[in-house]
């Protein structure tokens, strides 16, 4: 166990190009932090800079206190968990959890001891003679924690380890991922696109953008202050409402913004509203239906319970202090 | 190109020690020599040479002997590609209809790809044997008289029937493979279009087939220039008159048992841009694929 | 097949029936020449079917040989060949394979020159450099040994090709999941990278076998002591020292056995033939 820290840390590539920069996190010991982003925004190189499969050109990373720039991944002690598993083909599963191991000369009794409690808790115990290809999505994927887990590291990383799952799956696993990991209590490093995966694993996330990051915090606080536009636009589903604030000059603060956001869900209707909203779809999602249409001509958004009434045209209104407005160049909140 | 990669120097060289060091010995000094040599000339004790600069491709390219081991080698492997391929498209199209008997087919019409080009050559030579052989029997009663030792088309015949037979089953196995891989919803479609089998087959398999076939046209001329070596030695070496004497067998001929080094490392020269022209040709024009 | 058509299906098996007789007969007639006796090609007409004399010529050429030709016994003949075809086989892999690993996993200085000086090989057949070739060989006095037979032979540009094809195909993670369970490059090659490439090697193996036994200028060349005479090489000499006294029946049962191991091969192991005759032309 430890924790793990980047401290400016930076990727350039031989040609020049910069993926990562200026980036610094501090990892609490047991800690499950989420980098989320869209692709191409350096997560999962930075997640690769912390595993040793890339160079770190700029910064430095620290597991416990060791500083890990030049350590071959081997001896970082951590595991890593890859979107396609990554599992030896021709190996059994056995093989593939103790062959770690077995290069790192652990006695056999103890690799057998740890395998086997391994499968205990991933439930693979059924599987430990198969081939992966023997295995469906969901086991392939226990055995891939499976192999992390034995090596009882400092830290696990998890490379979108969810994507190759279909939907419904990848929800149940989710829960599991954070189970084990409260169990465990590993501090954990995990990469993910999807905004809701983050949100509901992360004890803290970090929304990355261009190889910088743009907010850390809790799920919460990211979803309640998005710390810039991006973040804003890119946390919450369904998406909060960014306008620009010349469209709408009635807006309170609108004169130092560039862009004022308000969530679905924080949209009333209201009789006497201000906002003027006409309504050019409904999406039904059963509990709640999403409301679409034009305010000013901006498109809008919001929710409603799927048993109130609609109307083409509606009037909105709003709590000030539900506003999110952001400063027109720097995109930053501005409080 | 990978991306995760291993950060040792010296490793890879070790490596690659043993191709590297095989490929300069055994490749690239002989071949650098054969360069040298073409430029000189031995005298007759072979204990001096000198420098002669292109005295020894002038030579060549005036000799009437070399004009026509060209154009044997041309008809030669023209004949053989021709030939080969012809019959192994039509085994290929019949098999390609074949459903359960495919595989035994397959099976009866491949070994020949395993059967050395000199004892080949001795089987057609057994069988064309002007007086114990079946064949001569046989064109006897057609009232024709076969003899491939005074004959120089009999000769020519014999060594493009045994070349052409080896290299069936390979081309055959490549024209397979190449009509499974055209889809069947193509065929399909084209029947549904009214074309009957005939028209299918010259309006879409065959130019569906084309990148197979380029591909095979350029083996098989490979084949024919250098792999036949055996055939020929084994049968006619060369004869009679020169008749079947190929590049590949006069540079033998010339460099080992006439002892002429300067002619026959120029003549390797000459075969060495051949391969490289036709090397160059299979990379550039195959991997872009004759395609639609 | 689209529609069924009774007439077209009898054509195609008629033809792939001629097919297989006239790919066949080569075969046929040898064997029924290596079942007979010098003088039965005497009487004019040629035998069609076996003779009772099978048993009797194979273990003579066997065991025996045509002394007056100066080649060896077959079975040493045939020992020959097979130790060449296997040396040639097992080291174009051995030594193709650690190439393709060093330019696939590894970036080093020159590591492009390496590359080509590999490629210039597809450019050079034994038949174009051949004097030369020769000259090197002899200096170095490999001339009668098994190195010389084989080891000229072994540099293959297209056997390193199929592996870095097969190398670039695995999947990076596959060489990351293994760098941080700690192994090292040559770890990774034993451990991962060898055992994944298994069917892949087979499937060369068996294309080089055949390449390897069917060897014939280059032995002719190098070999000068009788012990080393390949089969392939012999039956040709075997062939001209007959050519006075015809003993066709002998040299018909030599080429029998000259084509018996690759054409077993072939046959036995089909889908690997198959697999990598195509994989080596990618």
């Amino acid at each position: 166990m430890a924790s793990i820290t980047l401290e400016n840390v930076g990727k350039v590539y031989p040609g020049g190009t910069r993926a990562v920069g200026d980036v610094s996190i501090d990892i609490a010991d047991g800690e499950l932090i989420v980098l989320v982003g869209p692709s191409g925004c350096g997560k999962s190189t930075l997640l690769r800079m912390v595993a040793g499969l890339e160079s770190i050109t700029e910064g430095e990373v620290r597991i416990g206190d060791r500083i890990v720039n030049r350590v071959e991944p081997a001896d970082r002690d951590i595991a890593m968990v890859f979107q396609n598993y990554a599992l030896y083909p021709h190996m059994s599963v056995r093989q593939n959890l103790a062959y770690g191991l077995k290069n790192r000369g652990t006695p056999r009794s103890e690799i057998k001891r740890r395998v086997d409690e391994a499968a205990e808790i991933l439930q693979i115990g059924p599987f430990l003679d198969r081939k992966p290809r023997a295995l469906s999505g969901g086991q392939r994927q226990r055995v891939a924690m499976g192999r992390a887990i034995v090596r009882e590291p400092a830290a696990f990383l998890f490379d979108e380890p969810l994507s190759n799952l279909d939907a419904k799956l990848r929800v149940a696993m989710r829960l599991e991922i954070k189970q084990l990991q409260k169990r465990l209590r590993t501090t954990s490093l995990y990469v993910t696109h999807d905004q809701l995966e983050a949100m509901t694993l992360a004890d803290r996330l970090v929304v990355l953008n261009g190889g910088r990051v743009e907010q850390i915090g809790t799920a919460l606080e990211v979803y309640r202050r998005p710390a810039s536009v991006f973040v804003a636009g890119f946390i919450g589903s369904p998406a909060m409402n960014l306008l620009d604030a010349r469209a709408l000059p009635h807006l309170p603060g609108s004169a130092h913004a560039g862009t004022i956001g308000i969530r679905p869900e924080d949209l009333t209707v209201t009789p006497d509203g201000p906002i003027e909203f006409s309504v050019t779809a409904v999406e039904e999602l059963g509990a709640q239906r999403l409301v679409h249409g034009l305010a000013n001509g901006e498109a809008m958004t919001i929710t409603q319970p799927s048993d109130a009434t609609l109307s083409d045209n509606m009037r909105l209104s709003f709590d000030r202090g539900n506003l999110h407005l952001f400063n027109r160049e720097t995109g930053r909140r501005i409080d | 190109m990978k991306r995760t990669i291993f950060s040792n120097q010296l490793l890879p060289w070790l490596l690659l020690a043993p191709q590297l060091a095989i490929t300069f010995i055994f490749f690239l000094w002989p071949a650098g020599q054969a360069v040298r040599q073409s430029f000189l000339r031995e005298d007759a004790f072979g204990i001096n040479s000198s420098f002669v600069g292109l005295t020894n491709f002038r030579a060549l390219l005036s000799s009437p002997e070399y004009m026509n081991s060209l154009q044997v080698t041309a008809v030669f492997a023209v004949s053989v590609t021709i030939m080969s391929m012809g019959v192994a498209l039509l085994l290929a199209i019949a098999v390609d209809r074949m459903l359960k008997s495919a595989r035994v087919y397959t099976t009866l019409l491949v070994w020949p790809y395993a059967v050395a080009p000199a004892v080949a050559g001795i089987l057609w030579w057994f069988i064309f044997n002007p007086t114990i052989g079946v064949m001569p029997y046989v064109l006897d009663v057609v009232g024709y008289d076969w003899n491939h030792i005074s004959s120089k088309t009999d000769a020519m015949l014999l060594v493009v029937i045994a070349s052409a037979w080896k290299q069936i089953s390979y081309n055959f196995l490549f024209f397979v493979a190449g009509l499974q891989a055209i889809p069947a919803s193509m065929r399909e479609a084209a029947a549904i279009d009214g074309a009957g089998p005939v028209r299918r087959f010259f309006d879409i398999t065959f130019p569906l087939l084309s990148p197979t076939t380029f591909f095979l046209l350029v083996v098989n001329i490979v084949y024919a220039m250098f792999d036949t070596f055996g055939v020929i030695d084994a049968t006619t070496e060369g004869g009679p008159a020169q008749a079947t004497n190929i590049m590949v067998y006069k540079v033998y001929f010339d460099g080992f048992i006439g002892q002429n080094i300067g002619s026959s490392a120029a003549q390797s020269v000459i075969l060495m841009l051949l391969v490289i022209s036709l090397t160059v040709i299979q990379f550039r024009w195959v991997e872009k694929k004759v395609e639609y | 097949m689209i529609e069924n058509r009774p007439g077209l299906n009898a054509m195609a098996h008629l033809v792939l029936i001629l097919g297989v007789v006239v790919v066949g007969l080569p075969l046929w007639v040898a064997f029924v020449a290596s079942t007979h006796t010098a003088t039965d090609f005497m009487s004019g007409t040629v035998p069609m079917w076996p003779g009772p004399h099978l048993v009797e010529n194979y273990s003579l050429m066997l065991e025996r040989g045509v002394s007056t030709s100066g080649t060896p016994p077959v079975a040493r003949m045939m020992l020959n060949s097979l130790i060449m075809a296997l040396l040639i086989a097992c080291g174009k892999i051995a030594i193709s394979i650690t190439s393709a690993f060093a330019i696939v996993y590894f970036r080093f200085p020159l590591r492009g020159l390496a590359f080509w000086c590999i490629f210039v090989t597809l450019m050079l057949p034994v038949e174009v450099r051949i004097v030369p070739t020769f000259q090197v060989v002899a200096g170095l006095g490999l001339l009668n040994s098994y190195a010389g037979l084989s080891v000229p032979l072994i540099a293959s540009a297209t056997a390193t090709f199929l592996f870095r094809q097969v190398f670039l195909t695995m999947p990076d993670e596959l060489v990351e999941a293994a760098r941080i369970d700690g192994a090292g490059p040559m770890k990774f090659f034993r451990d991962i990278l060898l055992p994944l490439s298994r069917t892949n090697m087979a499937a060369l193996f068996v294309i080089l076998f055949i390449y390897g036994w069917n060897q014939y200028l280059w032995p002719l060349l190098v070999t000068t002591d009788s012990q080393y005479y390949t089969i392939v090489a012999g039956i040709k000499r075997m062939a001209d020292a007959v050519d006075g006294l015809p003993q066709w029946h002998l040299v018909m049962a030599t080429a029998v056995l000259a084509m018996l191991p690759p054409v077993a091969v072939v046959i036995g192991m089909q889908r690997l033939f198959v697999k990598g005759l195509v994989e080596t032309e990618k």
